[in-house]
């Protein structure tokens, strides 16, 4: 149990009539990187949603960090250690990068409420350390993220993440939006979070990727987990089939 | 730490290719417009506009004009550094104005000396109930009230019912308008006192200007505050995911602009010794007009107090010029609105060729 970072049992949540997530079981163990995949409408988005406080589930249990809890919002799961990078990223364009790293909790020099005095030499430090642990490549700290490529943004929303000793980071399709190279900067600093022993939930498309860089794969199919399999226990028709639906039946992990 | 040749990660960076600051635009235009006003001057009347061609007077520059051009400008300013930062948070105020007219009787009406020239003030509002020749610090923080109260309204009103800053402010336009003008029944509000008569006289609006300029400023630059203004302006929900409290922040920025607004209505009726149920009409829209044209973007996000000073001098320049060169008053306000106009469509084009540069 102590090495269980996140743990539901029988997520459940419904849109009115529409069962968008059903009875979901789900383990994340310490330093784990786990994919989930399933075909639009399957309800990875929707169970993402549950975990960080986004909405409300309609039944079920979660447990993060060894605790129960029951986040009234995203910023109390963000509290408690969950960062996630949203498919919208949730960057502010006309800041630029250390402004956009500690947005909402910024270093401040004197606290004078909201008048409290920013400490920009510290924040500014800080980013680059991050910058350099997740090795993430951004050519100037002081330029807006306006003036970003699709990439160069997604990897300062990743090192936002990264930032604060969070206890675990959950990416919506992080490269959804990217070109070939972006896409492997990207991957890249996955790897490192990897290395550097960071939990991780991945929701993707990409087969290629998922296979890449996770240890396990959980597909999702009409708002039910329908596979929890180990990476080199499947291949990518296997999952293709149980995304599809051509196999069914909760194909289980077995217990280590 | 200081700027480095190369990026994080080894990225070539060359810091020499920094695009240069919206300011620096802006404050362009206004030597420009200077030295358009200074070629026509020196061509068509045979006078300078900018330097000292009297032989009675010393001095490098015409200071007298200088000085007007700053001074008109000083008391709209205020209301400008409030504006400037709604602006930048993603609003609009068009209340500031009419809070400017409202202030200025309350406060005046506070303001009243008990005799004028040995018999009892005629206009005094309060006189019956003692309410004269009160110290100074009365006036000052009615009217400080008064523009928190309605900068309050406003903010309450668009932080938690949603509605547009537009609406929220335009209703408050026309109200505090109508507190103006019922305060007194209409009738002017005169005779203040000679400690409040001293807060806008000479080039004390000035002097107040340009320190609030310089405080909200540094505000806007190195606080939270700041901050988080340009961050709601510039992604709203990107800011209320990452944790800043958007209602509370709104409700602050409105109030502060609300503030602001009622010191510009001590200023103005200080200055002019007398308010009236009609101060302060347009203000609201010179004030947009002058952080629109110092390079506050009105889709919020961008925007500095030192452009809206600039933009500020831009307008001075532009009446000063226009009264220098003999034209009508009529013509200002044209080549006023052409300007407006002109500065948000050059904010969208740059907006739209950075969008394709990046």
């Amino acid at each position: 149990m102590s090495d269980i970072v996140l743990k539901t049992e029988n997520l459940t949540k419904h849109y009115g009539g529409v069962h968008a997530l059903q009875e979901a079981n789900f383990e994340l163990r310490k330093g784990e990187h786990v994919a989930i995949m399933g075909d639009n409408g399957a309800g990875k988005s929707t169970f993402v949603r549950q975990i960080t406080g986004v909405e409300q589930r309609t039944d079920g249990k979660i447990w993060f960090d060894g605790k129960e809890v029951n986040f009234s919002g995203p910023i109390e799961a963000r509290e408690a250690g969950i960062e996630t990078v949203f498919q919208n990223l949730a960057l502010a364009d006309d800041l630029d990068v250390p402004s956009n790293l500690f947005l909402g909790r910024e270093k401040v020099l004197f606290n004078l409420g909201p008048f409290s005095i920013l400490d920009r030499k510290a924040m500014r430090k800080a980013t680059e350390a991050a910058l350099v642990r997740t090795a993430v490549k951004i050519p100037n700290l002081s330029s807006t993220i306006r003036h970003m490529s699709g990439g160069q943004r997604q990897c300062v929303a990743i090192a936002r993440t990264a930032t604060f000793a969070s206890k675990l980071i959950i990416m919506d399709e992080p490269t959804a939006a990217l070109g070939v190279q972006e896409t492997a900067q990207v991957e890249n600093i996955i790897r490192t979070l990897k290395e550097n022993g960071e939990p991780l939930i991945l929701v993707s498309h990409n087969m290629r990727q998922v296979f890449d860089l996770v240890d396990r794969i959980v597909v999702f199919r009409r708002g039910k987990i329908v596979a929890n399999l180990r990476k080199q226990d499947t291949d990518g028709n296997d999952i293709v089939a149980y995304i599809t639906g051509a196999k069914t039946g909760q194909a289980e992990l077995q217990a280590a | 730490m200081s700027q480095s040749s190369h990026g994080i990660g080894g990225l070539s960076y060359d810091a020499k290719k920094r695009p240069w600051p919206a300011e620096f635009n802006v404050f362009l235009a206004l030597v420009i417009l200077v030295a358009a006003f200074e070629l026509i001057g020196r061509v068509f009347l045979g006078d300078s506009f900018l330097f000292n061609t009297r032989e009675n007077v010393s001095g490098l520059f015409n200071e007298q004009r200088l000085q007007i051009i700053i001074l008109q400008v000083s008391i709209v300013g205020i209301i400008a550094i409030g504006v400037t930062q709604v602006i930048i948070c993603g609003g609009i105020d068009l209340s500031s104005g009419s809070i400017v007219g409202a202030t200025a009787m309350i406060a005046m009406s506070f303001a009243q000396v008990a005799t004028v020239n040995g018999n009892p003030n005629p206009k005094a509002m309060f006189i019956d109930y003692g309410l004269t020749d009160l110290p100074v610090i009365v006036p000052l923080l009615v009217a400080i009230g008064c523009g928190l109260i309605a900068g309050l309204i406003n903010g309450l009103l668009i932080a938690y019912t949603r509605i547009p800053p537009f609406i929220a402010t335009l209703g408050m336009m026309v109200t505090a308008r109508g507190i103006a003008k019922w305060w007194s029944k209409g009738q002017p509000i005169s005779f203040p006192t000679d400690s409040f008569a001293a807060i806008g006289k000479g080039l004390m609006p000035v002097v107040i200007f340009i320190s609030l300029a310089i405080l909200f400023q540094l505000i806007l630059t190195y606080t939270k505050y700041g901050k988080h203004c340009y961050a709601i302006g510039s992604n709203e929900d990107a800011a209320r995911m990452s944790g800043i409290k958007i209602a509370n922040h709104k409700v602050l920025v409105y109030a502060i602009a609300g503030i602001l607004a009622s010191l510009a209505a001590v200023v103005l009726s200080s200055k002019n010794l007398t308010a009236q149920a009609g101060m302060g009409v347009m203000y609201e829209l010179d004030a947009i007009a002058m952080a629109v044209i110092g390079g506050v973007s009105l889709s919020g996000g961008r925007g500095s107090i030192i452009g809206t000073v600039i933009g500020s001098l831009i307008f001075g320049v532009i009446i000063s010029g226009f009264t220098f060169l003999r034209l009508d008053a009529y013509y200002q306000e044209m080549v006023k609105g052409v300007i407006i106009v002109g500065a948000v469509v050059l904010d969208q084009w740059r907006q739209r060729r950075r969008a394709i540069g990046a």
